[in-house]
C-alpha cells in the first residue's frame, strides 16, 4: 500500500496568458511507507514546486495527492500540517526568533492542533526536551531557555530538524535542509537525518543539490528536470547508480 | 504635588492603550493606525451611553466592544482583503471618524453630571486625583495579570509564533489570518477601553481625541523598553504601564518650562524620535570607544 501518491498532478501558471507556464508536468509518483527518497534536479526543475504542492503552500492545476489514502488536495498548508512536517533551506524560516529553545519546541510538538486556552505546561515538558536535545550534536540542551535569536545557523537548522520529528509526521520534507550550513555542520545534520529517519522509519522527500549526498543517503533517488520526472531509482538500481549517470539526466 | 498624581493617574489610564498598542506594534509587528480611530470611538460610544442612562460598568464594556470591532474591520480588510495593513488601519481610522459624529451628533459631548465609574460613594470620599488613580490600577493590573496569563495559553503562544515567524507558524497548523485578526480585536478593545476610561476621567468625547494617540502609545512602549531593557513577557507589559506614567511625567515637566497644551503633539513626536533613536546614538557615542580611543591617543 503506497503512503503517499500524486495522479496526474501538474501546476501550470499565468494560465490563459502570455506568460503561461508548465512548471510541474502532469507527474504520477507512489511513495511506499518508510521511503526516503532523494530528489534531484537543476534550478527551475520544479523540486521546490513538488514539494510546495505535497505541503499545500501551492495548489495543483490538476489532479490528485493522496496521503494515506485520504485526498488531502483540497486542504490547506495548515490543515495538512497535522500530517506533514518540513524543514527549510534557511534556517531563519524553521523557528521563532525571540521564543526560547524549549517554547519553539512546544510549539512543535503540538503541530496541527487545535491551540485553546489551556496553559501552554512548558515546565512538565522541560525534561521531554532535555532529553530529546541531549541526543543532537551542537549542545542545544545546555540552551534550552536561550532565545532562538542568539543561536548559531547550525543550531537552529538543529532544532528545525528536531521541531519537525518530535511529533512523528506521516511525511517529512526538507528542502534542502543543509545548504545553508558549513561542510561539518552540514554533514552533522545529515547523519543525523539519516539516523533519525531509519530509525523512526519515516517516509521523507530529501530535496539536495550535493550528488554526494542524494547516492550516500535514503533507499530512493528521483530526478525533476523540466518538469518532469526523469529518474526514479530505488534499491540495488539506486546502489548501482554514479555521479556520471546522475549528470546524464540533467542536461536536455 | 497634585499634578504629580493626577499625571500618574492619567498615565496608567493611557499604559492601557499602550498594552494594546503592545500587542500589535511589538507582537505582531503591525503598524496599526486604527488607534486614532478606536480610541474615540471607544469615548463615543462610551459617553453616549452614559448619557443615555447606561450603568458605568456596562458604558466601560461597551467602550471595549467598540475597540473590538475597529479591530476586527482592519484585520478582515487585512487578511481577508489582502489590503497591507497601513492601508487597513488606515481606512477604518478614516470611516471610523464618521461613525464617532454620527454616534456624538457633534464634534464635543460633555458628560455633565452623569455618573461615571469615577464617581461612586467610596471615590468621592477621597482627595481630588486619587480616584484616578485607584482605577487606573485596578484596570492596569487586571489587564497585565490576564493578558500574561493568556500569552501563557497554548492560543497565546500560538499568537506570538505568527508575529515571530508567520511561515513557520503556517507549517505548524497555526491558522495566522485568525490570529492576526484576534490579536487586532484584543488589541483595538484595549485601546476602546483606555478611550472609554479616559472620557469619563476627563469628562467629554471629542472626535479629535485620537489624533497623536499612537505616538503616546508607542512612546510608552519605547520608553519602557529603553528604561527596563530585557525582561519577561510579564516583565515587559509592566514596563509598558510604567513607561507610560513616565512619559505622562515627561510632558509634564516640559509643561513646567513653559510650554502650553497646544505644543504637546510637538514635544510628543520629539520625544518618541529621540526615544527610538537612542539605540544609535549608544552605538555611535559608545562611552567606553571613546575611553579606548582616548588611551590609544595620548
Amino acid at each position: 500500500m503506497s503512503k503517499l501518491e500524486l495522479q496526474n498532478v501538474g501546476l501550470t501558471v499565468n494560465l490563459g496568458t502570455d506568460e503561461e507556464k508548465e512548471i510541474l508536468k502532469s507527474t504520477n509518483l507512489e511513495l511506499n511507507d518508510s521511503d526516503f527518497v532523494t530528489l534531484l534536479g537543476t534550478n527551475g526543475a520544479g523540486k521546490s514546486t513538488l514539494l510546495n504542492l505535497i505541503n499545500g503552500s501551492l495548489s495543483p492545476t490538476t489532479g490528485k495527492i493522496i496521503l494515506d489514502d485520504e485526498d488531502i488536495t483540497a486542504l490547506s498548508e495548515v490543515k495538512r500540517a497535522k500530517y506533514i512536517s518540513q524543514v527549510f533551506q534557511d534556517p531563519k524560516m524553521g523557528t521563532a526568533p525571540r521564543m526560547t529553545v524549549a517554547e519553539n519546541l512546544l510549539l512543535a510538538t503540538k503541530r496541527g492542533e487545535k491551540r485553546g486556552l489551556h496553559l501552554r505546561g512548558l515546565d512538565k515538558n522541560l525534561a521531554i526536551f532535555s532529553r530529546e536535545t541531549s541526543k543532537l550534536p551542537n549542545g542545544l540542551n545546555q540552551r534550552l531557555h536561550t532565545f532562538v535569536e542568539n543561536l548559531s545557523g547550525g543550531q537552529r537548522q538543529t532544532l528545525s530538524f528536531l521541531m519537525a520529528t518530535i511529533k512523528r509526521p506521516k511525511l517529512l520534507l526538507l528542502d534542502e535542509h543543509t545548504a545553508a550550513l558549513d561542510p561539518k555542520t552540514s554533514h552533522e545534520l545529515l547523519e543525523l537525518t539519516d539516523h533519525v529517519v531509519r530509525q523512526q522509519h519515516l517516509t521523507c522527500i530529501m530535496i539536495t543539490h550535493q550528488l554526494k549526498d542524494a547516492l550516500k543517503y535514503g533507499n530512493r533517488t528521483i530526478i525533476l528536470n523540466s518538469g518532469r520526472i526523469v529518474l526514479d531509482v530505488k534499491g540495488e538500481e539506486k546502489q548501482r547508480l554514479t555521479e556520471n549517470d546522475i549528470l546524464k539526466y540533467f542536461t536536455d | 504635588m497634585t499634578l504629580v498624581i493626577s499625571t500618574i493617574g492619567q498615565g496608567l489610564l493611557w499604559g492601557i492603550l499602550a498594552l494594546g498598542l503592545y500587542l500589535s506594534f511589538r507582537i505582531l509587528n503591525f503598524p496599526d493606525m486604527t488607534v486614532e480611530g478606536t480610541f474615540p470611538f471607544g469615548a463615543a460610544v462610551c459617553v453616549t451611553a452614559l448619557i443615555h442612562g447606561a450603568s458605568p460598568l456596562l458604558a466601560t464594556l461597551f467602550s471595549f466592544i467598540a475597540g473590538m470591532i475597529t479591530g476586527a474591520v482592519t484585520g478582515l480588510l487585512y487578511t481577508k482583503g489582502r489590503i497591507p495593513i497601513l492601508l487597513a488601519g488606515i481606512l477604518t481610522m478614516t470611516g471610523v471618524y464618521s461613525v464617532n459624529l454620527r454616534i456624538l451628533g457633534k464634534a464635543n459631548v460633555g458628560l455633565l453630571n452623569h455618573a461615571t465609574l469615577l464617581t461612586n460613594a467610596f471615590f468621592n470620599k477621597l482627595p481630588a486625583n486619587f480616584p484616578t488613580i485607584i482605577l487606573g490600577l485596578i484596570f492596569a493590573i487586571v489587564i497585565v495579570v490576564l493578558l500574561s496569563l493568556f500569552l501563557n495559553t497554548d492560543l497565546g503562544q500560538a499568537f506570538i509564533a505568527t508575529g515571530d515567524n508567520e511561515k513557520m507558524a503556517r507549517s505548524l497548523g497555526i491558522n495566522t489570518d485568525n490570529m492576526k485578526i484576534l490579536g487586532l480585536m484584543v488589541s483595538n478593545g484595549l485601546i476602546g477601553l483606555a478611550g472609554g476610561l479616559l472620557a469619563q476621567n476627563g469628562g467629554y468625547a471629542d472626535v479629535n481625541m485620537g489624533i497623536g494617540t499612537m505616538v503616546i502609545g508607542l512612546a510608552a512602549i519605547i520608553i519602557g523598553e529603553v528604561v527596563y531593557g530585557n525582561l519577561s513577557l510579564t516583565g515587559r507589559l509592566v514596563a509598558v504601564v510604567i513607561g507610560s506614567i513616565l512619559y505622562r511625567l515627561v510632558l509634564l515637566l516640559v509643561l513646567q518650562l513653559g510650554f502650553s497644551t497646544n505644543d504637546f503633539k510637538l514635544i510628543s513626536a520629539i520625544i518618541l524620535a529621540i526615544c527610538l533613536m537612542l539605540p544609535l546614538f549608544q552605538e555611535k557615542f559608545n562611552v567606553r570607544k571613546l575611553l579606548k580611543r582616548g588611551v590609544k591617543k595620548p
